[in-house]
């Protein structure tokens, strides 16, 4: 855990608690057993809202409390421990957007609204099942957009979406020209590709050539930390049944094969934990941030991989019944590390960055 | 950092820098510059050049190798913020700490905590001024990771003890003037039978044997001991009080082995850097090799978040006050990903990267070769990989013993 001030401790202890007590597991499984394709409560999204988590990284002057990206990173890490289901993280990273790209009559017009927690809004980029921002067929003319954005998050509640066209970042409003077409997901969160024919688009001018990619490193670092908070709550949940199970009349925690598998796997976390707060330290400094998220993603690509894995086998056959709560965790996994950058994406970047 | 300018720091502060600055203009030898920790080194005999006994006589007179040592056994008595001022100005001016090896890493420290007045009066200025080697009578022939089964016994004769027995893996023993040792003074209690003892090693009846390793190297040695007599005043702590003084003496260990100087030595040249130099690169200057390039990057990206963790681990034990949780996954990481550099290096060299000795190989090749053969010592010396994954199993994760 990073060396945190106070303001920072009473958040993070905030949002633990919150969602423990207002957002376990069982929250989740009432969102999926609703089948809304928002796949979000309402309700808890406004409490949220109401506790300031919607405008951590928003200026003061629209809204938000400007705490910081460590700030907001450790109550997405929270949020993660119980797989929360809320636009929080598509949220910020549009509003990210439009504080680095935005003129002051967008960020005016749009800010104020999403750290209120009135607007919902998303990063629309990829156009196919990977990510690949080198590709972007989207184009704008005359002020409109057209182009299909696919496995685009949080698409059913976003009022507003974050484009990416050829030429550079745009604002879209829902509604006339935009259309959605649902993509369930294993995760059982709102996913869709999203058409864009010919809708009404304001450009995002600020912030230089870029601008994707640096909004683009803002995802992978707080994706990397919902990432880390689920690595965190498999790793402690697999320790307790290791502790609780018993077989040939001894716990299972004694067996010395299986305290070294935990005990390796508590250095990945480790060093997940280090990377991805190394990320959120590199956002509020300004200092290294694409070599930075790049190494965050990657490593919670990594681990939170080997650890929802493992979670599974570590706890035998009824690691794999819906009851237990473990599998949402590796249904959830596998859409996060695909989502902005899988690791062959990253590897290739971090060489790339590095000079080789 | 250093390019802040340095403003709102007291001007306390700011008057020692300006000592250290001082005094390294006037003691530290300008042919010394840039030079590594050679005379501290277990890895050689002592023979130093003027500048370099000039440089150790000038650092050890201060305290300054051992900065933070209590000042009336000869250390530095600075504050750990002045510690960090003399680091960052000895680097500034390209000059290293002198004095080093076992005593000042290991023996020191858990003799300040446990020896009593007298011992800490006869044998802690001395490794303040770098005067005494130090090395390790812990491991024998059949107690390696089982360390507690060690047999070498000390038996009680009145005004001393007499000693017989075994050590093996004894760094530095050719060189080293004493060494402190596990011995076992009492059979009938596996762990409270043992106790901590310093032993002179030019005492008679000692004999040093260097062993060859796999890198050709001979840094480790046998120490065999027949009757040599120990005073009763070179007990540490009190009989059976070895096993918990020797297991404290190897928390400082661990920190060294997986925090210090050698991590800090392998941050200097990124493989990628070292890998272009040996393989082909195409017209961005990538490397061709698609599956090595992939390999590297994986490396680097997991020794980027190993340095992330020891500094996390660093910041965090200041902040706690205390050693922090996650050092104890330091040495298990940092020693495979270590092993795993290296045996990437000497593959990137191809047939180049295997190269003994003679014609045909640059230093730093061979360099590379004998490094990758030595450092397979590092997940098995200071606890090995699999007693680390056991410490941290059952105290860090509370799993229960498994004997």
């Amino acid at each position: 855990m990073a060396v945190l001030n106070e303001e920072q401790e009473m958040l993070r202890d905030m949002a633990r608690d919150w969602a423990a007590n207002e957002s376990p597991v069982a929250a989740f499984r009432k969102i999926r057993a609703s089948g809304t394709p928002e796949a979000y409560d309402p309700d808890a999204y406004a409490a949220m809202a109401e506790m300031g988590w919607t405008g951590v990284i928003v200026p003061e002057e629209h809204g938000g409390s400007d705490f910081g990206w460590l700030s907001v990173g450790l109550v997405v890490e929270e949020l993660g421990k119980t797989l929360t289901a809320s636009p929080l993280l598509a949220s910020t990273i549009a509003a990210s957007a439009i504080i680095l790209g935005g003129s002051d009559e967008q960020k005016a017009a749009w800010l104020p609204k999403i750290a209120s927690g009135e607007t919902v809004a998303t990063l629309a980029v990829d156009e196919g099942p990977r990510h690949d921002p080198a590709k972007i067929a989207a184009t704008v003319s005359g002020g409109k957009l057209s182009g299909t954005k696919s496995f685009v998050h949080e698409a059913h509640s976003a009022s507003l979406f974050v484009v990416a066209a050829g030429d550079g970042l745009y604002l879209v409003e829902a509604g006339d020209g935009v259309s959605l077409s649902t993509r369930k997901l294993t995760d059982q969160r709102s996913h869709a590709e999203v058409t864009f024919d010919g809708a009404a688009a304001d450009k995002l001018d600020n912030g230089g050539d870029t601008l994707l990619d640096d909004v683009l490193d803002r995802a992978r670092i707080l994706t990397a930390c919902e990432m880390l908070g689920m690595a965190q709550q498999v790793f402690d949940t697999t320790l307790d049944y290791l502790k609780q199970r018993v077989q040939f009349n001894q716990v299972l925690a004694t067996f010395q094969a299986l305290q070294h598998r935990m005990a390796d796997l508590f250095g990945d976390l480790a060093m997940m934990r280090s990377a991805v707060e190394g990320g959120l330290v590199a956002l509020d400094s300004g200092f290294g941030v694409a070599r930075a998220a790049t190494l965050a993603k990657a490593e919670a690509n990594r681990v939170l991989h080997a650890i929802s894995r493992e979670g599974v086998q570590l706890h035998g056959g009824i690691g794999m019944t819906d009851e237990y709560d473990i599998g949402f965790y590796l249904k959830r996994a596998r859409v996060l590390e695909a989502s902005w950058g899988s690791t062959a994406f990253l590897k290739d970047r971090f060489a790339t960055i590095g000079g080789y | 950092m250093a390019t802040l300018p340095d403003i709102d720091k007291p001007a306390a502060e700011e008057a020692f820098r300006e000592d250290v600055k001082q005094f390294l203009a006037e003691h530290f030898p300008a042919e010394l510059k840039g030079k590594g920790n050679a005379l501290a080194s277990v890895e050689g005999p002592t023979d130093e050049t003027p500048a370099q006994k000039q440089w150790r006589e000038a650092m050890g007179e201060r305290g300054w190798g051992t900065p933070t040592w209590p000042k009336e056994y000869g250390g530095g008595g600075l504050t750990r913020k002045q510690a960090a001022i003399l680091n960052e100005e000895m680097a500034r001016a390209g000059a290293f700490n002198p004095i080093g090896g076992m005593g000042v890493m290991m023996f020191g420290p858990t003799l300040l905590e446990y020896g009593s007045e007298e011992q800490k009066r006869e044998h802690i200025p001395p490794i303040c001024r770098g005067e005494i080697r130090w090395c390790q009578g812990y491991s024998e022939p059949n107690a390696g990771s089982d360390l507690a089964n060690l047999q070498t016994m000390a038996v009680d004769k009145g005004d001393h003890y007499l000693v017989n027995g075994q050590k093996t893996w004894t760094s530095g023993g050719q060189w080293a003037d004493k060494c402190f040792c596990l011995v076992r003074t009492d059979r009938s209690d596996k762990h409270k039978g043992i106790s901590f003892l310093l032993i002179d090693m030019d005492s008679p009846g000692i004999e040093v044997r260097p062993i060859q390793m796999i890198s050709g190297m001979s840094p480790f040695c046998e120490t065999f001991f027949t009757d040599v007599k120990v005073p009763k005043e070179n007990l540490v702590g009190e009989e059976g009080e070895g096993w918990t003084i020797g297991k404290r003496l190897l928390q400082h260990e661990r920190t060294n082995l997986s925090g210090g100087g050698a991590l800090a030595r392998m941050m200097g040249a990124s493989l990628a850097d070292l890998a272009k130099k040996h393989v082909e690169t195409d017209e961005d200057g990538a490397i061709a090799d698609k599956v090595l390039r992939d390999r590297i990057a994986d490396f680097e990206i997991r020794w980027g978040s190993f340095l992330l963790t020891a500094r996390r681990a660093a910041e965090e034990s200041k902040a706690q006050g205390g050693v922090s949780e996650i050092s104890s996954v330091l040495k298990k990481l940092g020693t495979k990903l270590g092993q795993e550099r290296a045996e990437l290096l000497i593959e990137i060299m191809g047939m180049q990267g295997l190269g003994w000795e003679g014609d045909g190989f640059s230093e730093s090749e061979l360099a590379a070769v004998r490094g990758w053969l030595f450092g397979k010592a590092t997940t098995i010396y200071g606890g090995s990989t699999e007693i680390q994954n056991n410490i941290i199993a059952k105290r860090v994760l509370g799993m229960l013993d498994h004997q």
